[in-house]
Formats: C-alpha cells, sequence, structure tokens
C-alpha cells in the first residue's frame, strides 16, 4: 500500500518534523504559549526519560496491557466463534449480518456509563468496553470471510470427498483467514485506544488515568511526557500487530 | 414414492421460512424478550432494568427540559463539530493532495497524527477549551478532520493526468478546473470521508461528553448511572443511539446517491 519512498522524501518528512520542534520551541519561549497548556520541550524530553529509567509507570502500563490482552482475547473467541457459527448457513448470514454491521454504526463508548455501573470503576469496565469495541470488526470480518468462500473450491474438495473438518481446516481457513486476520488487527488497536478513552473518562489505574491526573494537579511537562509514552505505546501495539498480521498471512499461504 | 418425499421435504427444508428481515426483526424481538424476563426475574433493579421500564423512561426522560436542552447541545456540538471537519479537512487535503511535494512532506505527519490515540490529549483540550461546548466540538474536530483529509487526497490522488493537461490546453482556468474536473471526480470519496468523518465526531463528541461536561449528555449518564436509575440510564443512551444511527444512514444514503450520480 505504501510506495517505497526516495532518499529525498525522507529528508523532507525529516525536515517538517525538526520544523514543528523548532516551532514548539520557538513557540515557548517566555511571553509566548502559556506554559501549563504547552510546556517547552526540553522539560517534557526530561520527564520523560526520568519517566522510562526510574519511576512507578511501568505498574500502570501493566494495567492497560492486562486490560488490553484480556479484551481482545475474549473479542477474538467470542467473534471468530459466533461468526464461524453465522457463516454455516447463508440465511444466516443474511439475517445476522446486517443486524450486527447495524450496531457496529453505534458508537460503542455510549455503553460505558453502563458498563462503569456493572462492572465498577477498576480494570472490568474497561475490558468490558474493550471487548465490546473489538468484537464488532472481528465478528463481522469472520462472517465476510467464511461466506465469500468461492464455491468451486467447497464442491472441489467436497467431490473429492472431504470431510467436513477437512473441508474447514484445508479449504475455508486458508481461504479466509486473510480476512478473519484484518479483523483481529482492527479489533486489536480500536480496543487499545477505547480503552485508554474509557481510562481518561473515570479509572482507578492504568495510562490514561495517569494523565488525567497530572492534568488536574497542572503538572504540564509530566503530562506531555506521559501522553509521549502512551502515545508511542500505542504506535509499539499497532507495529506488533500489524507484523504480526503480515506474519500470519505469509504463514498460511 | 419414498425418493418424491424425500425431495419435498429437502425443499421445504432448503427454502426459507420468512423473508431475512422479517427474521432478523424476530431475533431482536427474542433478544428483547430475554432481557425483559432475566432483568424482571433475576436481576437488581438497582443495576439492569427490563427494556419495558427503559421504555417507559423514554416519556419523563424527554419531556425533561433540562435533558432536552441537553441532547440538543449535544445535536449542536456534533453539527458544529462535523461542519468544520469537512471544510476544513477538505481544504487540507486540496492543498496537501494537488502538489506532490506536500504529499510527500505532510501527508506522513498527517497520518501520523491520525494513529495517535487522541484521548490521551483528551485532558489539554479540557484545559484549552474549558468544560463548555467548545472543547467538545474541538476533540470532535480533532477525531473527524483526519478521516475527511485522507479520503480527499486519495479522492484527488487518482486523476487522470490527462484530463488536466486537456482542460489546460483548452484554456481552462484554476477555478473551471476544479470545478469541472477536480470537484467531480473527488466526490465519491468526499462522501466516504463524510461518513467516517461523522462516526469519528461522533465519537470524540461523545468521549469529551462523557469525561466532563457541566451541562450536556455526559452530565445526565453520569448522573442516572451515579443515582443508581437504570431505566433512565437505558432510556438516555436509546436516545443517542437513534441519534448516531440517523446520522450514520443520512451519511451512508448521501454517500450512495452521489456515488450513483457519479457514476451515471
Amino acid at each position: 500500500m505504501r510506495p517505497k519512498l526516495g532518499l529525498g522524501q525522507r529528508f523532507i518528512q525529516l525536515g517538517v518534523l525538526i520544523l514543528i520542534l523548532v516551532a514548539w520551541y520557538i513557540g515557548t519561549l517566555p511571553g509566548h504559549i502559556n506554559p501549563l497548556l504547552l510546556p517547552p520541550p526540553a522539560p517534557v524530553f526530561k520527564d520523560f526519560w526520568q519517566l522510562v529509567t526510574n519511576s512507578n509507570i511501568w505498574p500502570d502500563l501493566w494495567v492497560t496491557v492486562h486490560e488490553w490482552l484480556v479484551a481482545v482475547a475474549i473479542a477474538a473467541v467470542a467473534g471468530c466463534s459466533l461468526g464461524y457459527i453465522i457463516s454455516r448457513s447463508g440465511y444466516a448470514v443474511r439475517v445476522f449480518d446486517p443486524l450486527l454491521a447495524g450496531i457496529y454504526s453505534i458508537p460503542a463508548i455510549l455503553l460505558f456509563p453502563l458498563y462503569l455501573l456493572f462492572f465498577g470503576l477498576g480494570s472490568g469496565s474497561k475490558i468490558a468496553i474493550g471487548t465490546t469495541i473489538a468484537f464488532f470488526p472481528v465478528v463481522l470480518n469472520t462472517i465476510a470471510g467464511l461466506a465469500n468462500v468461492d464455491k468451486a473450491y467447497i464442491r472441489a474438495a467436497q467431490s473429492m470427498g472431504a470431510n467436513d473438518f477437512q473441508l474447514f481446516w484445508s479449504v475455508m481457513l486458508p481461504a479466509a483467514f486473510p480476512v478473519v486476520l484484518t479483523g483481529l488487527r482492527l479489533g486489536c488497536i480500536i480496543a487499545f485506544l477505547a480503552i485508554l478513552g474509557g481510562e481518561t473518562i473515570s479509572s482507578l489505574a492504568g495510562l490514561g488515568h495517569r494523565i488525567v491526573s497530572l492534568a488536574e494537579n497542572m503538572e504540564s511537562a509530566q503530562m506531555f511526557a506521559n501522553i509521549v509514552f502512551a502515545v508511542l505505546m500505542a504506535f509499539i501495539i499497532n507495529g506488533v500487530v500489524s507484523f504480526a498480521e503480515a506474519r500470519g498471512r505469509r504463514g498460511f499461504q | 414414492m419414498t425418493a418424491t418425499t424425500l425431495t419435498s421435504f429437502s425443499h421445504a427444508r432448503r427454502g426459507p421460512i420468512m423473508s431475512p428481515g422479517w427474521a432478523r426483526l424476530l431475533a431482536i424481538f427474542i433478544l428483547l424478550a430475554l432481557w425483559e424476563i432475566g432483568a424482571r426475574f433475576y436481576a437488581d433493579p438497582l443495576f439492569l432494568c427490563p427494556p419495558s421500564q427503559a421504555i417507559g423512561a423514554l416519556g419523563h426522560v424527554l419531556s425533561d427540559p433540562k435533558i432536552r436542552t441537553a441532547i440538543e447541545v449535544t445535536i449542536l456540538e456534533v453539527s458544529t463539530a462535523f461542519a468544520m471537519s469537512v471544510s476544513i479537512g477538505m481544504i487540507i487535503g486540496l492543498a496537501v493532495g494537488l502538489h506532490g511535494f506536500t504529499k510527500q512532506s505532510i501527508l506522513p505527519v498527517i497520518l501520523m497524527l491520525y494513529a495517535t490515540p487522541q484521548a490521551t490529549i483528551l485532558p489539554l483540550f479540557v484545559l484549552i477549551f474549558g468544560i463548555g461546548p467548545a472543547a467538545k466540538i474541538a476533540f470532535g474536530v480533532s477525531h473527524g478532520i483526519f478521516p475527511v483529509i485522507v479520503t480527499t487526497v486519495a479522492g484527488v490522488q487518482n486523476l487522470r493526468p490527462q484530463l488536466l493537461r486537456a482542460a489546460h490546453s483548452m484554456g481552462a482556468n484554476r477555478w473551471q478546473v476544479f470545478t469541472s474536473i477536480i470537484f467531480p471526480h473527488m466526490i465519491p470519496s468526499f462522501f466516504t470521508g463524510m461518513r467516517l468523518g461523522m462516526t469519528a465526531v461522533l465519537l470524540g463528541v461523545l468521549l469529551a461528553e462523557l469525561y466532563v461536561s457541566t451541562a450536556g449528555i455526559g452530565f445526565y449518564t453520569r448522573l442516572f448511572a451515579e443515582s443508581f436509575s437504570p431505566p433512565d440510564l437505558f432510556a438516555l443512551i436509546s436516545v443517542l443511539a437513534a441519534i448516531a444511527v440517523t446520522l450514520n444512514e443520512l451519511c451512508r444514503i448521501a454517500e450512495r446517491h452521489f456515488r450513483r450520480w457519479n457514476e451515471g
């Protein structure tokens, strides 16, 4: 999807990034922007370094990552199995696919107050919102992948005497796998965003919780350092999940 | 004899019992009925209420003038944020997408910002814009503007250069090129961007509303959750869900309509 970039284009991108950093530096010189709203780069980097080397961020990171892992695991198992059951019959696909797609278009974050009521302020409500958000792309892509396998392959396998399990394992699964993987990747990424959002709204621990409590204490430089940390985590998760998707796709072909 | 009965039997089994649309309604009805039974007889009324009570609460939630104002405020925030996302996003998208240089230099930065979890900077929006509607609108724009930019860039990207050259050689000026070549060409992707932007704006505004709000929807969802009155909470959430579905459908209809218009 992304075209190969030449050295010149890399240079331009680097230039833009440097330009942003310089603008940040100049903008926060004394007398320009209120340092409460945008602290100068130097303290932010210093705080970030402290955050990574010696600080108590690791338990909070683990809380967020743990919530994410549980949410993704539940959503993957539930989404794949429900998708498989629905995709067994074309009629069920026509009944349930539009229903699930319709529910998917409602912003799931609306359910967060309910989850707070059901599961409390702790990890439970974040796992619930992450699961809800990740479930839909997984189940919709599982249905799309399994229901759109070329009928010719299925008929060929059946006429060669494949049983149900063989048909699933050697024909349906390899054909549907890339689409299902895309759903899993999407689910993983939006679940992480939803969990961060949930932690921002109300929580007891986690990366989002740290940022909010620092914001409420007006510790701008530390807050920015934490934001940088959370953004880096999001990029890392993005990268790991995309890498796993590419590997899984290649491994199956 | 047996063969004919067998085939007729399998025919009856294979043919649809009812149309998928009716079956879907039936499935929704069964889910609601299960919820009703479960909530009525087994659940703690402080946490879960049957759907019939939520529907009953709908009347007094909607007739409360304060809640009605809150819903109006939220709709206003969503529409302002949406209008700003679409107009600013389209201008940025055109400015970035129409030149190779800006596309190579600025687009990667925009894509990086798009991939950033905005929820982490939500407290910052509140610091800058306060706890009123301005913060919600700004946060909604920060969600909605990126899909609009990206789809606008994608829309002008596969514009065939022959068309541009032909127009130039026939003496079209910049404005004419824009109105009769670029604009018609990017209509389908523009509406796709609008639909994605609407979803994102709704998410942004609702997230900001839930985070902090003194009079909007977020305030009331929090109030109902904390005062353990699930019927009101369910009623309010279903009103919001209905608004979200309506807005999404409007964008989808517009997208389909203009896609056909462009192809035809």
